[in-house]
């Protein structure tokens, strides 16, 4: 990870965390009233503070998880290759 | 001086990469070093096992091995404190390849010194009068935080993301530029930050703390690298990392 990806993986961690607690809410509230799926389209559908709030969301959390995954195969693929390496060391 | 004919099994790699570990009976002796025991074996024992060592006190970092499953400076680990159920295996340090026996081939370690720009530039002539540098300068106490590395390689063994990706720099190298980082006399600072600002700089460490548990001189070359990654990202911020 370069520096560029660092900012970017860290500014939109910090970017989710009052979403996160928005979208948490949100789900406390819709859930305690019992609102079904077409009742909460029906209050959001149309709007545009809604729109750009979940839109950030979506761009937010592609943008950093895209950037943790990206190092997994790494990781994986590596431990793989070392577990093979360290077979040749281990006692008989 | 010996104070009972007890004796240790002792495992040691033998061979390079492709090689195997054998077994050797060695006399146990109070205040007894992992070096002592490697010594021994090389001295009495079978005179062609290879390993590496200098000053046998804890300062040159030549000695680092693997001591049952953990890189440490074996000058300064005693036998007594590491040995598991009377057993003792010493291999080659992780992460670098073998040479011979308990010798690797340090040279990725120290050339990842040179890739994080780990020499200083000097920004005066002899000419120049010395710089005075107060002792409690916020600079000066953040070098001398991590200025006593010995160069072991035991954090570069220890760490998961050296093992992960072969283009990280490592806990030592980093460390170094960090010290160097905070030595107002260097004027290589902006290649520096450049240098560790890449793929395999500061960001790419996980803060795992592998190197600060195992590091032999209880430095924490992960709080170097925090430092790093701090100033990296305002340089960024700024404009003046590209």
């Amino acid at each position: 990870m370069n520096v560029r990806l660092y900012v970017l993986q860290r500014t939109t961690a910090v970017l989710m965390v009052p979403l996160i607690a928005v979208h948490l809410i949100l789900i406390f509230y819709a859930t305690s009233r019992g609102l079904s799926a077409a009742e909460i389209l029906g209050r959001t559908r149309g709007s545009l503070a809604w729109g750009l709030f979940y839109g950030a969301f979506v761009v937010a959390a592609a943008m950093h998880g895209a950037i943790g995954v990206r190092g997994v195969p790494l990781v994986v693929l590596a431990d793989i290759g070392e577990h093979m390496r360290l077979a040749r060391f281990a006692q008989p | 001086m010996e104070t009972s004919e007890k004796t240790i099994a002792v495992s040691i790699w033998r061979g390079s990469e492709a090689g195997r570990y054998e077994t050797f009976t060695v006399p146990l002796r109070d205040n007894q070093t992992v070096l002592d025991i490697v010594t021994h074996v090389q001295r009495n024992l079978d005179p062609t096992l290879s390993y590496r060592f200098a000053c046998r006190v804890g300062v040159c970092g030549s000695c680092a091995m693997t001591v049952n499953g953990r890189p440490r400076w074996t000058c300064r680990t005693h036998v007594s404190k590491v040995v598991e159920d009377g057993k003792l295996e010493i291999g080659p340090l992780a992460n670098l390849p073998v040479v011979k026996d308990l010798a690797t081939d340090m040279s990725r370690f120290f050339e990842k010194w040179q890739d994080a720009k780990g020499a200083f530039v000097p920004s005066k002539t002899r000419a120049d009068e010395i710089e005075p540098i107060a002792p409690s300068s916020p600079e000066r106490r953040a070098a001398d935080a991590a200025i006593e590395c010995i160069n072991c390689g035991v954090c570069f063994a220890a760490c998961d993301t050296v093992r992960w990706n072969e283009d990280y720099m490592g806990p030592a190298a980093l460390n170094r530029a960090w010290t160097l980082v905070n030595d107002v006399r260097d004027k290589g600072q902006a290649e520096r930050l450049f240098a560790v600002s890449q793929g395999g700089g500061c960001h790419a460490c996980h803060t795992h703390q592998s190197c600060e548990q195992h590091c032999p001189v209880s430095l924490n070359p992960t709080a170097s690298i925090a430092g790093l990654k701090r100033r990296s990202m305002h340089a960024y911020i700024r404009g003046a990392l590209k």
